[in-house]
This record gives structure tokens, C-alpha cells and sequence, in this order.
């Protein structure tokens, strides 16, 4: 008997017991759609995740003060000033192989003004690297330079939420002046939009200024000290390297022995990312291991379906080994049988998973990132389960005695 | 006479139940030879069936020589006896046994399913099956919706459709009243006419006298085997029953 002549059969024998048919493979696809569904929702979450800290920066690491212990109190990180602008000057000019870029940061707040409209914000005291360190591009205008810097410029980037609460008509922003604090200060560009960070804050609500302007003109002090640094290493791999080397300089500049605590700390945002992407991990492989269970589960109930099947069957077994089918012959025919049901129960459950992953998808707004290899992959075990649920009950009736099988009632 | 289709010598079957052995065939040789049309008879346990089922190749000797069309049929495989039921043999059944659901023309095209038969011939031969038992307008007519007449004989051209030597039927008219029976016995007889070979298994001896001979089983072994004298011509009876 040839393929098609026994899928022939197969799908008849099926189709006349519909209800039972279906049951059979519900298993099945309650099985597919969830490991299709799940693996695109593990996916997409993975997704979501990465880009949000792909937001923050690449190969990232944020150089902060550390704390010290003054007459036997301890502050808390980030208490004092240790950090000055000569230190991300010093890495910037001599780390050249590992660091890719150094942005030092001041930040303070500051109401805004432009006409009639006004807005609280944060606004950032940095340098042109920081566009870099953040991967973060301008829509319109141009970065302020080390002349700016130098000269304490008047000079700003708005964040895009700033620009909507300032200029609600949006008609023409760059040039104007606005009124940082009492500082007026001319917009020379526009931050491209990037949306919320990983823990909800609006990133874009935010004003650059020269990191002069910003310590000398709006906070008012002559200090040196630096709030914090964000480093870019040039590659993943030199992550490590780099802060490595940072914490030998800095040591080094602060007069700090090998064995004392240092006073500064490095925080390394990639472990970060990287154990923010394990746990997006482990969820998928859990909720991909359930979906696999149930595909067992699913299996098991074919496997159950056909051996009921070939008892109550028993006469029409004989009847085709009368006539001259081979014990293989009737093994393949009930094979044939079991991996339909798989088969077909697969395909609804593709088709159900996708929907699935696609509604997630749009009402959690994330990617819907459908893997063909991780579909084909599950239709081709869905079509093993059902060889391995098919195989016993086919076996049983392929090795009916035909003279009895024809007797039964 | 024409050379023998089934040649059996010294035919043994035993059955174990339990500790108990029965002999089922204690030495059973018997030649039918080419367009014969011979009827088994005896009593339940006389070794009919048994007789029947291993010229049927559903089962094998313990001991003794059966040749089919003068092949050694007696050692062969499970497999190698499917293929000998399915290109030499036709069975009909007193059950009729046909598959539930399924239309006669599918029913009568399973033979050909096991035999590698493209789909076209497969559905040629069991039309052309179907007209020779005079069903051709029933085709696609399942099982329920037949009487049993009819079934008996989708069954029959079921039997004939892989062109078979030899055709056993098993007590074909125990489930059919009295006319049917004639009726299903003259297909029986326009086939053997024709040149079919076949055995019939029966009780009741005026089936048996269709046939032209009569073996009687008893106890495992022939006790009888003779002519058929004054034999019963089915066309005749119904010609003759048109007419009362």
C-alpha cells in the first residue's frame, strides 16, 4: 500500500469518528500552540529587554564615587567628590585602547522657560561623548564641542518630551533662546525620541548642556568634582579590560594603595544586561519545559485514542489481513493514523500559538518574533509524538491473529 | 481432468487450550482440482473450519503438505501468506463482512489497496466487479443501506476482484432467507461456470447440493466424499419459482 493511498485511509477512518478524532487531538494542539506562543512571548519579552538596555548604552560602564570613612563613619556610595574632571580626562587620554568614549555627568534640576510655557526638568552637564557613551543620536541640530565647554557656553539639547512641553506648536525650535533656571540658553539641537527605560522613566524628559555651563553657571560652584562617569568600552569583550584598567588609574591618581577599598566604584551595566536577559531566560525555558510536558501529555492521549481504536477495530483488522494486508501493512495504516492526528492537531495549534503570540504581542506591546526553525521544530515533534503514541497500538493490531480477528464481536 | 488448484496431504492442526491438545485435522488429503465446485459439510468441531481457514491460508498446518496452484504453501511466512490471500484467494463470509461506513465500491477496491493498484484500475475493476453481481447502481451504497443479499454480494465481488484460483466462501448464506440463498448460490454457480474454483463451507445440505461435490468432515477427518447427484441448478429454481 503506498503513501498516499494509506493517508487516504487514514484521513477516512478518521473522519468517521469526527468528535473523537478531535479530542484525540486536542492534547496536541493545546500542546503546539503553547510551545509556539510561549517561545514567540519568550522572545519578544527577550526582545523588549534587550532594547531597553541597548537604550542605556552599549559595552557600559558607570564610574561613580565611592564611599569613604570619615572619622570611623562610612558615607554612603556617591557621597563625595572625589571624581574630578581630570579623571575622565586622564582615561579619556590615556585608555585609548580600551575605552571608546567617557562622558562625565552633573546633573541638577532646573524649571525652563520658553514664552508662556514653562516645564521642570533634569538637566545634564556633560560633553559630546555622551551622545556617543549612550548611543543616543540628535534628530535635528548639532552636539556642543570642547569650545562650548571650555567657555561655558549658553548653549542646549532638548530631550523630545522638553521640546513638546515648550514648543506645542513645534514650528520652529532650534536657535530659540530658553531660560534654563535664570540662565538663557540658545537650543542648537534635538534629541532623537527614545522613550521609556527599562524601570519606566521618561528618558526623554531631559536638557544637555556643556558640563561647564551647566557646574558654573546653574549650579554656581568652582569645582571640580564630577557626579558621575559613563564609559564606553570599544567592544563587549573589552568591558573587562576596561575597568580594569579605570579602577588601576584611578587608583593610581588618587593615591589609593592596592589593598585599600577604593574610593570610587564601577558598575558594570553589561552583567546588568546580561542578568536581565538569564532571567528573561529562565522564564522561557520554564514555560517552555510546561509546553513540552503537555506535548507529552497531548501524545499520551492519541496513544490512548488508538488503542481503543484497534480493539474496537478489531473485525475490520481481519478483514483487510483476509484480503491481504501484511501485519506491516496494518502497522502503517494505524502509524499512519496517529501521526495525521499529531499532524493535524500541530498545524491547528501553529496556527492557534501564532494567534496567541500576536494578541500578546500587540496588547504588551513587544515584538511578536514568530522562529520559523522553533515552528518546524515543533510540528516535526508533534509528528513524533505521534509515531511514538501510534507505535503500540499499531504494533497490537498488526499481530492480530487474522482467523480470530475475524470472529470478533 | 484439469491439474489440481489444492492438493493436500496428511493436513494436521492442533490447537493447544491450556494443557488440553485438540486435534482439530487428524490427517486430511483431499485434491480439488481446476473448476471444481466442492462443498464442505459436517457438524460444528468436525474440522471444516479449521480445513477451511488453512486452504485459506489464515493459519498453517502442523503437519501434512498443502499445495496452492502446486506451491508449498504450508511454510511459508505471515507476510508470504497475506500475499497468497490477497493475489490467489477470495474469501465471502457468512458475516459478510464488509467494512462498516464505506461504500461498496471502496469496499470491493480494498483487496486491490493491498496489491500496489493505481487508483484508476482499482476503481474500474470494482465497477466492473460491482455490474458482474449486479450491483453496478450501488456503489456508493454503504453496508446499512443494503440488504443482506446485496452485501452478500458486495462481498462477493469483493472476492473476485483480485482475479483470484480459488474462491472460499464460509457458510455465505447462513445470515440469508431461503430465495436469497438461491440467488447468492447462482452467482456462485455462473462464476464456477465461468471457471472459478470454489469451496463452500456449509451445514445445511441443500446448499450443499449446488455444488457438484460433497466432502462430509467428522472428527477431524473425511468421512465422505462423493458427487453431487441430482444437483440444484439455482437458475432453474427461480425460473421455476417466477412461474408459481
Amino acid at each position: 500500500m503506498n503513501i498516499l493511498a494509506s493517508l487516504r485511509t487514514a484521513l477516512r477512518a478518521l473522519r468517521k469518528n469526527k468528535l473523537r478524532s478531535l479530542l484525540a487531538m486536542l492534547g496536541i494542539v493545546i500542546a503546539v500552540a503553547a510551545v509556539v506562543a510561549t517561545v514567540s512571548i519568550g522572545q519578544g519579552a527577550q526582545a523588549k529587554v534587550a532594547a531597553q538596555m541597548a537604550s542605556l548604552g552599549s559595552n557600559l560602564l558607570m564610574v561613580v564615587p565611592g564611599s569613604i570613612a570619615a572619622h570611623g563613619v562610612a558615607t554612603g556610595a556617591g557621597a563625595t567628590q572625589n571624581l574630578t574632571r581630570d579623571d575622565a580626562t586622564a582615561i579619556e587620554r590615556e585608555l585609548t585602547s580600551s575605552v571608546l568614549a567617557i562622558a562625565p555627568i552633573n546633573r541638577t534640576s532646573a524649571q525652563v522657560v520658553y514664552g508662556d510655557q514653562n516645564w521642570f526638568t533634569q538637566t545634564i552637564g556633560t560633553t559630546a561623548a555622551y551622545l556617543e557613551v549612550r548611543g543616543w543620536p540628535l534628530a535635528q541640530g548639532e552636539p556642543f564641542g570642547r569650545e562650548e565647554d571650555a567657555a561655558a557656553a549658553k548653549v542646549c539639547i532638548l530631550g523630545k518630551t522638553v521640546v513638546d512641553k515648550l514648543f506645542p506648536d513645534a514650528s520652529h525650535v532650534l536657535g530659540e533662546q530658553i531660560r534654563v533656571k535664570h540662565v538663557p540658553c540658545k537650543v542648537i539641537g534635538i534629541l532623537a525620541a527614545k522613550g521609556q527605560s527599562s524601570w519606566g522613566q521618561d528618558q526623554d524628559d531631559i536638557i544637555l548642556m556643556p558640563w561647564s555651563t551647566v557646574v558654573r553657571r546653574l549650579v554656581g560652584t568652582q569645582s571640580d568634582a564630577v557626579g558621575q562617569m559613563m564609559v564606553s568600552a570599544r567592544s563587549p569583550e573589552q568591558v573587562d579590560d576596561a575597568q580594569r584598567e579605570i579602577t588601576a588609574l584611578l587608583r593610581q591618581r588618587h593615591h589609593q594603595a592596592e589593598t585599600a577599598e577604593p574610593d570610587f566604584q564601577i558598575r558594570n551595566l553589561a552583567e546588568m544586561q546580561n542578568a536581565a536577559k538569564e532571567n528573561t531566560n529562565t522564564i522561557a525555558v520554564l514555560l517552555g519545559s510546561v509546553a513540552l510536558i503537555s506535548l507529552i501529555v497531548g501524545a499520551i492521549g492519541i496513544a490512548n485514542v488508538m488503542l481503543v481504536s484497534v480493539t474496537e477495530r478489531t473485525r475490520e483488522i481481519g478483514i483487510r489481513m483476509a484480503v491481504g494486508a501484511r501485519g506491516r501493512d496494518v502497522l502503517f495504516q494505524f502509524l499512519t493514523e496517529a501521526v495525521v492526528l499529531a499532524s493535524v492537531g500541530g498545524v491547528i495549534g501553529l496556527v492557534l500559538g501564532v494567534g496567541i503570540s500576536k494578541w500578546m504581542a500587540t496588547k504588551f506591546d513587544w515584538p511578536s518574533l514568530l522562529s520559523p526553525p522553533v515552528m518546524a521544530a515543533t510540528m516535526l515533534l508533534a509528528g513524533f509524538a505521534g509515531v511514538v503514541a501510534g507505535f503500540y497500538p499499531a504494533l497490537r493490531a498488526s499481530r492480530l491473529d487474522p482467523i480470530e480477528a475475524l470472529r470478533f464481536e | 481432468m484439469n491439474p489440481p488448484v489444492v492438493e493436500t496431504r496428511e493436513l494436521v492442526k492442533i490447537y493447544r487450550m491450556g494443557d488440553v491438545e485438540v486435534q482439530a485435522l487428524r490427517g486430511v488429503s483431499l485434491n480439488i482440482a481446476g473448476g471444481e465446485f466442492m462443498a464442505v459439510m459436517g457438524a460444528s468441531g468436525s474440522g471444516k473450519s479449521t480445513f477451511m481457514n488453512l486452504i485459506g491460508c489464515l493459519d498453517k498446518p502442523n503437519k501434512g503438505i498443502y499445495l496452492l496452484n502446486g506451491n508449498d504453501v504450508g511454510r511459508l511466512s505471515r507476510d508470504q501468506l497475506a500475499r497468497v490471500r490477497g493475489q490467489q484467494i477470495g474469501f465471502v463470509f457468512q458475516g459478510f463482512n464488509l467494512l462498516a461506513r464505506t461504500n461498496a465500491l471502496e469496499n470491493v477496491e480494498l483487496p486491490m489497496l493491498y496489491q500496489g493498484i493505481s487508483s484508476r484500475e482499482r476503481h474500474q475493476r470494482a465497477g466492473e466487479a460491482l455490474a458482474r453481481v449486479g450491483l453496478g447502481d450501488r456503489r456508493d451504497h454503504t453496508p446499512a443501506q443494503l440488504s443482506g443479499g446485496q452485501q452478500q454480494r458486495v462481498a462477493i465481488a469483493r472476492a473476485l476482484v483480485n482475479r483470484p484460483t480459488l474462491l472460499l466462501a464460509d457458510e455465505p448464506t447462513g445470515n440469508l432467507d431461503s430465495r436469497t440463498s438461491v440467488e447468492v448460490m447462482g452467482i456462485f454457480q455462473e462464476l464456477n461456470e465461468q471457471g472459478l474454483t470454489v469451496l463452500l463451507v456449509t451445514h445445511e445440505a441443500d446448499i450443499a447440493r449446488h455444488a457438484k461435490r460433497v466432502v462430509v468432515f467428522k472428527d477431524g477427518l473425511v468421512l465422505e466424499d462423493r458427487l453431487v447427484e441430482r444437483r440444484r441448478l439455482s437458475r432453474e429454481e427461480l425460473r421455476e419459482e417466477a412461474r408459481a
